[in-house]
Parts: structure tokens; sequence; C-alpha cells
């Protein structure tokens, strides 16, 4: 009897679960957050660069400000976010339950990710790949330097498969010493066991810092795989998806229009039809999503614009010190690939 | 292992009805346990869209292991790296097998000694490794010893042999031109010395003198290979690692290379098992009655004398049984391997492969297919050499 009672409290438990969720998905999550007060944002757990809390419990981060612009464009307060550390196991059943209202974790968009989970991969806030990190005492400046060299990598991991294709097609000679925790790895480097550690570009800068002595390391400026991260919603609520997605745009389309925090005010005076639109003195973008005109304004004015948010959390100036120029995360019109749609 | 007899005499007993009825249950209740499992495993995959079967093994498998007996990288199959697993699994144990045993039988003689010091720094030994849980001390030599060597150009070299620094220990390798001569002369050698022994049989039951047949070994072997050599003009090259520099890069290249990862595993299970094998060893010799060894000296035999032909042959009785499990036990802890990243058949197969392929029940059951069948087959050969030597009863 004792395994029926526990059965039959399992699937209420999962029956209850199941109710919930639906009722929460098929309210608007907009309404939702506005009746909370505060919007519940999905970050990690402490990734230096893109979201990780101070000691006084402060997040920063770019995956940070892409909360902080929601809520923003919902509030007119980008301050009013609930952040809620996930592990990347977690994120998605989280998400997908109704806990937390957008996932903005350095989370790589996939095809089985975006299709097979009923989740929405509402756009790219940071273009990552599998890159390499060596001692700045080896004077390497090229990944196709790299001969005959020992190469700490995180086993089971698509990022060790990615690192045998690559030294395969540059025909360069390797040894792979794998570990099973990323931790392990980066010790291992650190303490001379291998010449090179490779990991996503993002986690190299972040491992970086935690290393003994960060400045003696360099990151290499080849990037040998696509990692795409991007905030997530769930698949269910096209007005909410509209929102986070414009909310990334219109911080691309504020820096292409050489809008940022410190001269939105005076732009505002501007004849250029273009920044009076994105501004939302033309035109009615607020309508459309159902905000209030002044909604993307907030963003810029509050968080700034993609290249501000950029510099300011992972750019050559931070800790984790990734230039923007050459890589991805640069403007269309500069080389990169951020491109947003026209604001009208 | 069981015996025929013994099989046949509990066969008898438990064929008796009443006993039969509570049997045929059990079996019952088995075979349900295991076809439920099996057909939930079955139904849930198939749910899944998980595919089955062994296929995989086939398949490139696309990583590389850093450390392997023989010629692997990603674009052999999964199949060739479970071989590799398995080579790495082997060379760890039976390297530790040996290792332990000969410690094993040195500290387990040692604490039995007269030398007081000798003893109690035996003593300590024992109790202080066989009581640290075997994955720290692998963590010790590797964390603590290993990872603080230096860095490859400032590399430690001994003679000109042996470089040690902190991504491992390189040998040269011996590279040997008409090798057949020395060969022969190893054949020439061992026929010799075979023969010699004979003799020296024959002279101990006829004439009861014996022959100094170790030291004619020794001669034997140099005298024939030196002879054959030179007239086959045999030529050995050592053929050390080399430094070589990319930019700011140092690696050695070549050489037989020991990786840090299999030297701290080889050094834990090496000490810890021997430490189990030396109470071994020390019950063994104490089992052996005291009287023995008073008999022996009474006849004129010296203290190795007697340890070696009388208490020795006689312990052996008590101290393989126990030692057949710490041979198993060394086998199994080999797969702590994971923790520190040696590429051991559990890391590499049931870590590696598994979450790059998923075929999770297929991996694990041979892996533990695997274990299973090593260790029954060193039980096996202990237990025929265990019955081999054991007293022929009348």
């Amino acid at each position: 009897m004792k395994i029926n009672i526990l059965k039959f409290l399992g699937s209420l438990a999962l029956f209850l679960a199941f109710v919930t969720s639906s009722v929460t998905a098929n309210a608007g999550t907009k309404d939702d957050v506005i009746k909370k007060g505060s919007l519940d944002c999905g970050v990690s757990q402490g990734v230096p660069g893109f979201s990780n809390a101070d000691a006084s419990g402060k997040w920063t981060g770019i995956d940070v400000d892409m909360c902080r612009a929601v809520a923003a464009a919902v509030f007119g307060d980008a301050n009013k976010v609930k952040y809620q550390p996930l592990s990347a196991k977690d994120r998605f059943e989280v998400l997908k339950s109704g806990q937390i209202d957008m996932l903005a974790r350095n989370t790589t968009w996939t095809l089985s990710r975006d299709a097979g989970l009923a989740l929405e991969f509402v756009g790219t806030n940071f273009y990552d790949g599998q890159g390499f990190i060596v001692r700045k005492a080896a004077k390497i400046d090229s990944a196709k330097k790299l001969n005959n060299v020992k190469v700490c990598v995180e086993t089971g991991t698509t990022t060790e498969l990615n690192l045998r294709d690559y030294f395969k097609a540059n025909n360069l000679k390797y040894e792979a010493v794998s570990f099973t925790k990323a931790d392990e790895a980066v010790a291992a480097y650190d303490a001379g066991r291998c010449d090179v550690y490779t990991t996503d570009k993002s986690g190299l800068a972040a491992q970086r810092t935690k290393m003994k002595n960060p400045a003696d390391h360099t990151v290499l400026p080849e990037t040998i795989s696509k990692e795409p991260l991007g905030p997530v919603v769930r698949g269910d609520d096209q007005n909410w998806k509209d929102i986070a997605a414009w909310s990334l745009y219109v911080m691309i389309e504020a820096e292409e229009l050489g809008v940022s925090s410190k001269n939105i005010d005076s732009m505002k005076s501007t004849d250029n039809p273009n920044i009076k639109r994105l501004l939302g003195l033309e035109g009615d973008t607020g309508k459309s999503l159902g905000l209030t005109p002044e909604w993307s304004y907030n963003i810029i004015k509050q968080v700034g614009n993609y290249g501000e948010v950029y510099e300011a959390n992972v750019g050559a100036k931070t800790p984790i010190g990734l230039a923007r120029d050459g890589s991805p995360n640069q403007l269309w019109t500069k080389g990169g690939i951020l491109y947003a749609p026209p604001v009208r | 292992m069981f015996r025929i007899d013994e099989i046949k005499n509990s066969l008898k007993k438990n064929l008796q009805l009443g006993n039969l009825v509570p049997q045929f249950l059990l079996l019952f209740v088995l075979f349900f346990i295991v076809y439920y499992f099996t057909s939930n495993a079955q139904t849930n995959m198939a749910a899944r869209n998980i595919s089955s079967g062994f296929g995989f093994l086939q398949t490139n498998s696309g990583f590389d292991v850093q450390f392997s007996l023989i010629d692997y990288d990603g674009s052999y199959s999964f199949g060739r790296a479970y071989l590799v697993g398995l080579l790495n699994t082997l060379l760890v144990s039976s390297f530790g097998i040996v290792f332990a045993t000969i410690l094993g039988f040195l500290v387990g003689v040692a604490r039995l000694s007269n030398n007081f010091l000798l003893s109690k720094l035996s003593q300590l030994y024992v109790e202080i490794l066989r009581n640290l849980p075997l994955i720290l001390q692998i963590f010790f030599w590797y964390f603590v010893v290993l990872r603080n060597l230096p860095s490859t150009e400032n590399s430690f070299i001994f003679l000109d042999f042996l470089i040690v620094n902190v991504q491992g220990a390189y040998f040269p390798k011996f590279i040997f031109t008409n090798f057949n001569a020395i060969f022969y002369g190893l054949v020439c050698a061992l026929l010799t010395i075979f023969f010699a022994q004979y003799y020296s049989k024959k002279l101990i039951y006829e004439r009861g003198k014996s022959l100094p047949i170790f030291k004619i070994s020794i001669l034997c072997l140099i005298l024939f290979t030196t002879i054959f050599s030179l007239i086959g003009n045999t030529d050995l090259q050592l053929q050390q690692a080399e430094l070589i520099q990319n930019f700011g890069i140092f690696n050695y290249v070549g050489g037989v290379k020991l990786v840090p990862e299999f030297l701290a595993l080889l050094f834990a299970l090496s000490l810890y098992t021997s430490t189990f094998i030396a109470e071994n060893v020390r019950a063994g010799i104490l089992s052996v009655g005291k009287g023995q060894k008073e008999a022996s000296k009474s006849l004129g035999f010296n203290n190795s004398q007697s340890l070696k032909l009388i208490i020795i042959p006689q312990a052996l009785r008590v101290i393989i049984p126990p030692t057949t499990n710490q041979y198993l036990n060394l086998l199994k802890n080999s797969s702590l391997a994971a923790g520190i990243g040696y590429p051991d058949l559990a890391s590499v197969f049931a870590g590696t492969a598994l979450s790059q392929t998923g075929k999770a029940i297929e991996i694990i059951f041979i892996v533990m297919l695997t274990y299973l069948s090593i260790s029954l087959i060193i039980s096996a050969f202990l237990n025929w050499y265990n019955h081999k030597i054991a007293f022929i009863e009348k």
C-alpha cells in the first residue's frame, strides 16, 4: 500500500504542477509581470561579465542588462528585476514551469532547444564561440601556431569534439588532456599540466579571472565554433517574445544611430526621423507591443545602447577584456554581425 | 570458485521437496524483477526515441585520448576507444599488482623483524596508508606531489636517462638493431639454466650437495647474451625524448612517456594495496608454527634459508586467498582514475564515450561485463595456484 500512496502523491504533484504551469502560460506574461510588480529573470550562478553578483548582492553583466532592459520597457524602471540563479541543467524546466518570466543565462541557441523544448529564442545578445587561452610566456598570437601542445579540456562536451576537428583540419599535433569538471581542467592548465585550455570564449575570459595570475594569460583571436547566446522565453506568448526581442533590438539600433544613455536627452531635438521613431517621438511602436510610448527611451536611458552594455561588462577595459573590434559582436556597419530589423 | 563435489552436495540437500517450493518462488521473483526492469527500460527508451544496439561501436569516436598503448585518435571507432581504456586499466592494474606484491612482502616480513626500528617503521607505514581513503591518496600524489614538479623547460634530468616535469616522466626508448642475436642468447641461457637446475636437484637427492643455482643463472644470462650480441653485431640505441620549442612553448617529444595521471594512480594504488598485502604476509608467517622455525634451525638452515624454504611455502597457503581479494580490489579501485583524468576503461568508455553517444545501457553493460571478466580470470588463476601449492592431504 505504501507504494500506492507514494504513487498517488506523485501523480497528484505532477498534475498540480501541470495545472499551475498551464495557468501561468495562458495569461499574458506581460500582465502577470505588471501585476507582480517585478520581472523574474533566470540568470547564471556566477559567470563574470554575463551575470554575476558582487559581494553586496548587486547583479551585473550583459545578460543582467538584458533583464534590466525588459524591465525598463515594461515598468519604466530597470531595477524592477528579481534574479534567479539557475544551473545549466535546471534552466529550461524552471522557465517552462513559469517560475521565471525570461531566461538570460548565456544559453546557446540550437535547433533542438528552440524546436524541441517549446521555447523561443528571442535573439542573440552575444555571439560566442570556442577559443583557446595560452600563457603570455608562450609568445603565441594565433591558434594556427599551436603545434605539439597539450590542451586541457572538459570531457564529454562538444568542446572536446570541436577541438579535435580544429587541430585535424589545420594539420597540427596536440594531446588532449581531459577532465570531468571544468574546474579541474582550468586548475590543470593553471598548474602547467597543459599549454592551452579551451572552452567557449566567454568561459575562457571568466575562468581567467579566477586563475592565480590572470594577467599572465591571453585568449587567442581564433573562434572555432558557433555559440550564439541569447535570452529565451516560453513559446506560447507571442507578445512577450516580441517585447523581449525588441528590447534587445532597440539597444542595437540605438548604437547604430549613435544614441547613448548620455546623449539621449539632447537627441530628442533631432530631425532624424529614424531617431525620432526609435525614441517614440514619432510612430506608435509602443502601442504595437502593448507598452507605453517611452518604452525604448527608458531602455536606452537606464540601461544604455548595446555598445555601452558591452563595454561596461565584457569590453576591453573590464577584467573580462574581450576586444569588440573584429569580433562578431560588432555592428554590421563595422564588420560585425549585429543587425537589428528596422524599428518602425 | 565452486567445486563440482560441493555443488553436487548442495544440490542433493536442496532437492528435497520441502525446499523446492520456496526456491522456485525465489527464482520466479528474481525472473520477474529482471523482466520488469528490462521491459521498463525498453518502453521508456522507445517513448523517448532512444535507439539501442551496439552499432555505435563501429562509428568514429571523434574524441582524442591523451595516453594510449595502441594507435588511437578520434578517427578510430568507439570500439577502439574501449580497447584503449581497457588496456590502460590493465596496464595500471598489472603494474600496481606487481609493485603492491613486492612492497607488501617486504613490509610484511620487515614488520616481523627483530630490528626494532625496522619493525616499528613498517607498522607506521601500514597504519598510516591503509587508514587513509584511497581517493585522498590519489589526490595527494596528483595534486600535491606531481602538480608541483618544475615546468617543461626546467625539467629535472637524471643522468640523461630520466626526465621529470609537471607534464610527466620520460624514459628513453630502447632501439635494438639485430635484436635476434640477443634473443637466441637468451634462449640458450634459459636452456642452460634449466639443465643446471635439473642437475642441481639430482645432486641434492643423490649426494646432498647443492649448487649455487642463483649465481649460475645470473652468470649464464650475462655470458650468453654478451657473446651472442657480439657475434650477431647487436646495437642498442637510446632514443631520448627531445625538447621541442614552438615559440614560447616547450614540449618533450619521443621517448617513452608516463603521464602524471598514470603515475599518481599507480603510486596510490600500489602503496595502499601493499599495506593490506603486508598484513596478509604477516598473518601468513605467524600462522606457521614456531616449531617449524626451530626445527629448520636445528637442521642447520640459516635465517634466509629457513624463511625461503620452510616458512614462506607454508605461509603462502594462508597468504594467497586474502591477497586474491586485494588484487581484485586494486583492479576495481583503478576506476577511481576518473577523479584525476587518467583515461582508464571507466573514464574513457563509461565517461567520455557515454556522454558523447548517450548509449548508457549498452556502455555500462559492456564495462560491467569487462570488470567482471577480468576479476573472475584473476581469481580463477589464483585459485588454481592456491590449489596447486596446497597440502596434499591423505
